[in-house]
């Protein structure tokens, strides 16, 4: 082991900012992360181990204990349930023998769940030993439990498990003129910096991500900064459950996107740049990985890019299961190699960033779009769209419709028009900008596309009448609770008490007063927390409980309070252990005369 | 003397800092007795409630005992407080929630070091250990959450003073601020 480690140090070059890419080595190897290999960790990269455990113990894909030599993992998502996930996953455990959270007896097979992988449109879908697989049914996973059985090398798998689609079923102004390669920085060269900053400006580009910052006034605050080493970080953590555009831009546009951000290396005079892509996207790093050997042939990468005296590569760090680290603040924290906890803001990352640093980070939309800005100028976009909301947005769309997949719009396209194209039917509503987004009711499906309606970092999901709402709502508190960072004790405890609470409910303990506290509950979290986590955690409950407040009303019962777990079943233990059974070792769940 | 008002107290997985803390409103007690009049409570050693506005709850819920005080508590209670951090959150005591049941009383009663006749207890006077500690908001419904380990004297004044003279309890952040 101590050579296989000393290895990989060398390769990383004792930097300790590599130390997810070097336990991300060290988990693909172990199938976890050995004692020893953290002592060692620690002494090679000057670390303390406490360091090095509690970034192990922050990501969902590092383990302190073993898995197994095939680690499956089915995705949770909320789009994956309604495709049958659930189901899918005992059935699974079952031809494995192995139950989900556990780990095989001879050690050859673990299983669990994950958060969304996105893979929402192909789904259901899961990831073996970090690789996506998709379209998962009984006979896959027949196939997977057999593969497991024979001890079949992935690289041994059927290609057909791993067979991830694009899935492009309506392009606009993006997606329908690709750029050729180094057009972009051709013309940012022969128009000059500045020009080229204004020609952004113009344009109107806001952040793609979501919050919908003024992209051309990021990168002139980061351009401002008087520290000289700046850098560029391209957001591909994309973990917002429904989205995956991010993943299809990156498999069919990538050059575009490089592109974009060398040309925001040139405008704000940056040097290094990283691309952090979420640990789900294993299978895309080789291609990219590629690409970018072949933009360092092609003179638009490396030193002197295009003769212009421009200096600038690209470097690609995995994630490791983390939902937090697609905020910004907290990306740049796994980018030095540490736990994913959002700083404190300001200082905003433009002017303190990577290592303290000025640094622009964007999503990988906003990127590709300021290539094709760079090429076809400020008013080709800004003639697109509404007034606040220039130019179009990519739509990952899934749940129940005919056609799931990427969807390019214009701003401003109504909910309904989109519904049209995609093919659904019997809409009860739609989850627009995923679990921290909001809920809209089919009364609404006039509302437009735009960040001053319906913002959204690309996530559509769409719910017919045979769904139940609160199945939806119990899912995303879930999903929250497990992806706090565990940093600020709203969100800590807050996430956990709204999961418990809203359990009382869905699950028909609750009473009169329980909703009320929900609410109180989901007002305490959202105004408390430290980051845009926390503060868009009870977004679910808080949507969904505005609209349909009878769907809450008609779970709770007519009595004036009931505790949320089984209490008689809680002395279970007790009544065993001194070997009692009389009336005295009972307790019933509901008072009687607590009846009014 | 009528009309005055009653209040009930008891202390469940506990350890009666709370009640110590009260006492320590000192001679404001006597001001207190002018209004108010004790039902159930370790100061009167009635034992049972009836009939009161209202009740004081310190420590959480540990045991089928403590479950059935509470109840008692809040069928014949106006007004339940949540007083301490046990009774809030489950406190000191729910620090055996991480350990199984089982294993906490085969500490105690079979295998634990000096442990002699070793036996589980089974008299059926003995109320049976829940599986975890809980806080009381968990089992009844909870009117109001007095913070604290314990809440100070003055807390416990402030409460009283402004529940007794028709106001709605409010406690300036002096008085829940710690460090």
């Amino acid at each position: 082991m101590k050579q296989f480690i000393q290895g990989i140090i060398d390769n990383n070059q004792y930097q300790a900012t590599h130390l997810l890419q070097i336990l991300r080595q060290i988990q693909s190897h172990y199938h976890y992360i050995p004692e020893d290999a953290i002592g060692q960790l620690a002494s090679l990269l000057s670390i303390p181990r406490t360091q090095i455990i509690g970034v192990v113990e922050f990501y969902s894909f590092f383990h302190l204990s073993p898995r197994g030599q095939y680690e499956l993992l089915i995705s949770d998502s909320i789009t994956d349930h309604m495709l049958g996930s659930k189901d899918l996953l005992a059935y699974l455990a079952g031809k494995l023998g192995v139950a989900v959270g556990e780990v095989s007896a001879d050690g050859l097979v673990s299983l669990d769940k994950t958060s969304c992988t996105g893979m929402c449109d192909q789904g259901p879908a899961g990831l073996v030993n970090g690789h996506a697989l998709t379209h998962l049914d009984r006979a896959a996973c027949d196939k997977i439990a057999e593969l497991v059985k024979q001890q079949k090398p992935l690289e041994q798998w059927p290609g057909e498990l791993f067979q991830v689609d694009d899935n492009i079923l309506k392009s606009g102004l993006l997606l329908n003129q690709p750029l050729e390669q180094g057009a972009a920085l051709r013309t940012v060269f022969r128009r000059g910096i500045k020009e080229t900053l204004a020609e952004i400006n113009q344009s109107g580009l806001r952040g793609r991500g979501g919050a919908g910052f003024k992209t051309a006034s990021k990168w002139q605050f980061c351009a401002e900064e008087a520290e000289t080493q700046r850098y560029v970080v391209c957001n591909a953590d994309e973990g917002e459950p429904g989205t995956f555009k991010d993943r299809v831009l990156l498999n069919t546009y990538a050059d575009q996107v490089f592109e974009g951000m060398t040309v925001c290396a040139a405008i704000i005079g940056a040097k290094q740049g990283f691309v952090y892509l979420r640990g789900e996207y294993l299978h895309l790093y080789d291609k990219l990985q590629n690409m970018l050997a072949q933009r360092r042939q092609n003179g638009l990468l490396g030193n002197d890019i295009l003769g212009e005296g421009l200096d600038f590569d690209i470097e690609i760090c995995l994630g490791a299961g983390a939902y937090i680290c697609g905020e910004e603040s907290a990306l740049i924290e796994s980018l030095e190699g540490k736990a994913g906890i959002p700083r404190n803001r300001p200082p905003y990352p433009v002017t303190q960033g990577y290592l303290g640093k000025p640094t622009v980070v964007n999503n990988v939309e906003t990127f590709m779009a300021a290539a094709a800005i760079a090429v076809n100028g400020g008013d080709w976009f800004a003639r697109i769209g509404t007034e606040k909301s220039n130019g179009s947005k990519i739509l990952s769309i899934s749940g129940d419709c005919a056609r799931p997949g990427i969807y390019e719009y214009p701003f401003g396209t109504t909910i309904q028009t989109i519904l049209n194209d995609c093919g659904a039917e019997n809409v009860q509503g739609v989850q627009v900008g995923g679990p921290s987004g909001t809920f809209i009711s089919n009364q609404e499906f006039g509302r437009k596309l735009a960040f001053e309606d319906l913002a959204t970092g690309g996530s559509f999901i769409i719910f017919n009448t045979s769904r139940n709402i609160l199945d939806m709502v119990h899912n995303f508190a879930h999903f929250f609770a497990h992806e706090s960072c565990g940093f600020c004790t709203p969100c800590r405890v807050g996430t956990s008490l709204l999961q418990k609470q809203l359990d009382k409910i869905v699950e028909g303990h609750g009473s009169a007063g329980d909703v009320v506290a929900l609410e109180e509950l989901c007002q305490l979290v959202k105004n408390y927390s430290h980051c845009g986590l926390g503060q868009t955690a009870a977004n679910p409950i808080l949507t969904t409980l505005e609209r349909y407040p009878d769907l809450y009303q008609n779970k709770l019962k007519e009595i004036s309070y009931e505790p949320g777990f089984d209490l008689d079943a809680a002395l279970e233990t007790a009544r065993r252990m001194a070997n009692r059974d009389d009336a005295g070792a009972h307790l019933a769940q509901i008072e009687v005369n607590e009846h009014e | 003397m009528a009309n005055k008002i009653r209040v009930a107290t008891t202390s469940l997985a506990g350890c009666f800092g709370c009640h110590m803390s009260f006492l320590d409103i000192d001679e404001r007690m006597l001001q207190l007795a002018e209004v108010v009049e004790f039902d159930r409570s370790p100061i009167t050693d009635i034992e049972h409630c009836t009939n009161c506005d209202i009740g004081l709850i310190e420590g959480g819920v540990c045991n089928s005992e403590n479950v059935h005080v509470l109840r008692e508590f809040r069928n014949n209670c106006k007004i339940l407080v949540a007083v301490g951090a046990c009774a809030i959150n489950g406190g000191l005591p729910a620090m055996r929630n991480h350990i199984p049941l089982e294993e906490c009383l085969n500490e105690a009663y079979l295998d634990g070091i000096g442990v002699e006749n070793p036996k589980i207890p089974s008299d059926i006077e003995l109320p049976l250990l829940l599986n975890q500690v809980h806080p009381i908001h968990e089992i009844v419904k909870i009117d109001y959450y007095l913070p604290g380990c314990p809440p100070s004297a003055d807390v416990f004044w402030k409460f009283l003073t402004d529940l007794i003279e028709g106001r709605e309890p409010s406690l300036p952040y002096e008085l829940v601020h710690y460090d």
